[in-house]
C-alpha cells in the first residue's frame, strides 16, 4: 500500500534534513513542475480530483479556478497554508508539519506556482512550536538552496515564503478569519461573496489551503491524476490521514486509501474497543460531525458515503464514545468549547451557544427539566447554516442534533432520575 | 519602552508583510517571551511601532488566547480540556492539580511558579489527556505522572 504522504515520516525523529529529502526524491515535484505551465498544474489538480483535507472538502482545482490569472491578472496574489489545526479531536495536520517539513514546502510552492502567487504564508498556531521550528529550520535550508526566493530553480519564476505564528483561537482556522487574523485584525469572519480567490489577504486574490491538502501536490505533479485516483478504494483520489482517539486500543494516525471503511479503521487500526468497554458511537472527523453509530461500519469513509447517513468525513479524524463515558458530559464538554471559541459576532451563536452550554451543564449535573430537550431542540433548529455568519455555530450544532437522536434515552435518564448514572 | 532587542525580533516579523500591523500578534509575543506578560505600557509601545492606536491593540490582545494581560508564573501549564482529553480522565488531573498546587484555571501559584490554564485541543489526542508545560507536550498523564513532571519545573 502506497503512503505518500507519511513516506519520509520517521515517529519520534526528527524530520529529514534537506540534502535526505532531495536524495528520496524531494524537490522532484517542484521541478517537473516549473516545466509545465500554471494552467497544466491547474488542469492536473481537478482531474486528480484532490478535495480539500481541511473539513469542508472543497475541489481544489475549482477552487483556483476562480482565482484571475495572466499577465493581467491583480498582483500581487498569496497563496496560505491552514495550519491553525485546534478541531478538537484533530491531530493529523501536526503529523506531517512535524514530521516532514520540507514536504509540506515543496508543495506550498507548487500550490502557489499554479496560481502565480507573488508569496506564500504558512498560517501556524502558537502552540506548535515544535512545527514552528522545524518548518523554520528547512525554510532556511530551502531559501539557501535556490528553491524559494528569486528565480526557483532556474526559472523565471520568484515566489516569497513565510511563516506566521498566531496567537490562539479557533477562527483563525476559518478561512476567512484566518485571513483577518493574518492582517492584524481580530479572526471575526468576512462576507462571503466576494470570495478569497478574487478579494482575499489585504484584498488581493487569495487562495488558503489546509495543510494535508498541500502535501499531496507534490505526488499528484510527479505520478500523475490517474496515479492519486488510484490510491483511493472508492475513486473521489488519494490517501487520508484518518485517527482515531477515546477508549480504543491503539488510538493513533494513519495514512490510508481514501474510502477505508468505518469499521476497518475502528477495528484493524484503532485496534477495537479497550478490554471492558463497548463502543457506542464516534464523531468522524473532529468535534463538528454528526455521529455515526454501530449501524455505520460499513460507510466507505470518503467524502460522499458519509453524507448519505447524516454525517461528513470532515478532518478524518475520530473520537470514539464507549459505554463507560456519558454521552450528555460528552457534550457538554464540545459546546463549552464552541462557547468559548465563538467570536461574539453574530447573536445565535454568542448568546445561543452559552444557553445551550449551559443546559447541558444542568442536565449532567442532575438538574435537568423535561422542558430542556425542548430547549435543546429548538437550538439544533434554529442555530443553522443561514442563520449565522459562519459555519461554527452550525459546526457545533451537528453532533449535538444526532446525539439528540442516538443518545435521547441517555439525556431523559438524567433528568428522570435527577442525576448523572455515569457518576 | 521597548528593548533594542524587543524592537529588533519585532522589526523582523514586520518585513514579511506589506503592512507592519499584521505583525501585531507576534509583536506582543515578542514581548511576552521577555517580560512574561504584556503591560498597558507594552500594549501603547507596540501600538506606536506598528502605526496602530492602543485600543486596536488592546482588541487583539484581548482577543488571542495565548496573549497574557496579567503578570503570570514562572511556568505556564496548559491543560487540554477538549473533547478526547476530557473522555480520557482529564478531569481527575484538574482535581488533582487544583488540590495539589491550590488554583483553579486561571489563577497562580502564591510563590508563582505556576499559572494553570485551559487550552483547546492541543492535537495530541491520540496521547490523551495532554497538557503543556511551557513549550513542552506531555502525554498519557497520570496524577503520579503529573507529580513528576512538575518536579522539573523549578
Ligand atoms: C470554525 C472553523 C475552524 C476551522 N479550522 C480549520 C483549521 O484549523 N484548519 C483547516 O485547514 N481548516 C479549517 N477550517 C476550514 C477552513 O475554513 C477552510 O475550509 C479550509 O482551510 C480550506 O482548505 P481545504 O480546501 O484545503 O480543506 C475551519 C472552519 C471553521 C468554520
Ligand atoms: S457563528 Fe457568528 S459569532 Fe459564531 S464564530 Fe461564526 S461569526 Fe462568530
Ligand atoms: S482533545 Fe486534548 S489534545 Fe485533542
Amino acid at each position: 500500500m502506497e503512503r505518500p504522504l507519511t513516506e519520509n515520516i520517521r515517529p519520534g525523529e526528527p524530520p529529514l534534513g534537506l540534502r535526505e529529502y532531495v536524495e528520496r526524491g524531494g524537490y522532484e515535484g517542484l521541478r517537473l513542475a516549473l516545466q509545465r505551465t500554471p494552467l497544466e498544474i491547474q488542469r492536473e489538480v481537478t482531474e486528480s480530483g484532490l478535495r480539500g483535507r481541511g473539513g469542508a472538502g472543497f475541489p481544489t482545482g475549482q477552487k483556483w479556478s476562480f482565482v484571475p490569472m495572466g499577465p493581467d491578472a491583480r498582483r500581487p496574489k498569496y497563496l496560505v497554508v491552514n495550519g491553525d489545526e485546534m478541531e478538537p479531536g484533530t491531530m493529523k495536520d501536526r503529523l506531517l508539519l512535524e514530521g516532514d517539513p520540507h514536504a509540506l514546502i515543496e508543495s506550498t510552492i507548487i500550490a502557489s506556482y499554479a496560481i502565480e502567487a507573488d508569496a506564500a504564508y504558512i498560517f501556524l498556531r502558537w502552540e506548535y512550536s515544535t512545527a514552528a521550528e522545524r518548518l523554520k529550520a528547512a525554510l532556511a535550508e530551502a531559501y539557501d538552496a535556490g528553491y524559494v526566493g528569486r528565480a526557483i530553480m532556474g526559472s523565471g519564476y520568484s515566489l516569497e515564503v513565510h511563516l506566521h505564528r498566531s496567537a490562539g483561537r479557533y477562527m483563525c482556522g476559518e478561512e476567512s478569519g484566518l485571513l483577518n487574523a493574518l492582517e492584524g485584525k481580530r479572526a471575526i469572519p468576512r462576507s462571503k461573496p466576494p470570495f478569497p480567490q478574487a478579494v482575499g489577504l489585504w484584498g488581493q486574490p487569495t487562495v488558503v489551503q489546509n495543510v494535508e491538502t498541500i502535501c499531496n501536490l507534490r505526488h499528484i505533479i510527479r505520478h500523475g491524476a490517474e496515479w492519486f485516483k488510484g490510491l483511493s478504494l472508492t475513486g473521489e483520489g488519494g490517501t487520508k490521514l484518518y485517527g482515531a482517539s477515546g477508549k480504543v486500543r491503539h488510538p493513533g494516525v494513519w495514512e490510508l486509501p481514501l474510502g477505508t471503511p468505518l469499521g476497518e479503521l475502528l477495528h484493524d487500526h484503532a485496534g477495537g474497543m479497550l478490554p471492558g468497554h463497548r463502543f457506542r458511537g464516534l464523531l468522524p472527523g473532529g468535534a463538528s460531525t454528526a455521529f455515526m453509530t454501530p449501524d455505520h461500519l460499513d460507510v466507505a469513509m470518503d467524502f460522499t458515503a458519509p453524507q448519505r447517513v447524516g454525517t461528513r468525513l470532515g478532518t478524518g479524524t475520530m473520537i470514539v464514545l464507549d459505554d463507560r463515558t456519558c454521552p450528555v458530559g460528552l457534550m457538554h464538554n464540545l459546546l463549552r468549547f464552541f462557547a468559548r471559541e465563538s467570536c461574539g459576532y453574530c447573536t445565535p451563536c454568542r448568546e445561543g451557544l452559552p444557553w445551550v452550554a449551559r443546559t447541558l451543564a444542568a442536565i449532567e449535573a442532575g438538574d435537568g427539566r423535561e422542558s430542556d430537550l425542548d430547549i435543546l431542540d429548538h437550538h439544533v433548529r434554529m442555530i443553522r447554516a443561514g442563520h449565522t455568519f459562519c459555519p461554527l455555530a452550525p459546526g457545533a450544532m451537528a453532533p449535538l442534533e444526532s446525539a439528540l437522536v442516538h443518545f435521547r434515552q441517555d439525556f431523559e435518564q438524567h433528568i428522570r432520575m435527577g442525576a448523572c448514572p455515569w457518576r | 519602552m521597548l528593548s533594542d532587542t524587543e524592537r529588533q525580533e519585532i522589526e523582523r516579523e514586520i518585513v514579511h508583510y506589506p503592512r507592519a500591523r499584521a505583525a501585531v500578534a507576534e509583536a506582543l509575543m515578542v514581548v511576552q517571551r521577555h517580560r512574561g506578560w504584556v503591560s498597558d505600557e507594552a500594549v501603547r509601545d507596540v501600538a506606536a511601532l506598528l502605526e496602530m492606536t492602543p485600543d486596536e491593540v488592546e482588541g487583539i490582545a484581548t482577543f488571542y488566547s495565548m496573549v497574557f494581560r496579567q503578570p503570570v508564573g514562572r511556568h505556564i501549564i496548559h491543560l487540554c480540556d477538549s473533547v478526547s482529553c476530557w473522555i480520557m480522565g482529564q478531569e481527575t488531573l484538574l482535581e488533582h492539580l487544583q488540590r495539589k498546587l491550590g488554583i483553579g484555571f486561571g489563577e497562580t501559584t502564591a510563590d508563582r511558579r505556576f499559572t494553570l490554564i485551559p487550552a483547546g485541543c492541543l492535537g495530541a489526542c491520540d496521547l490523551a489527556p495532554v497538557m503543556r508545560v511551557d513549550d513542552d507536550l506531555y502525554g498519557h498523564l497520570t496524577p503520579a505522572k503529573l507529580d513528576e513532571i512538575l518536579e522539573r519545573y523549578p
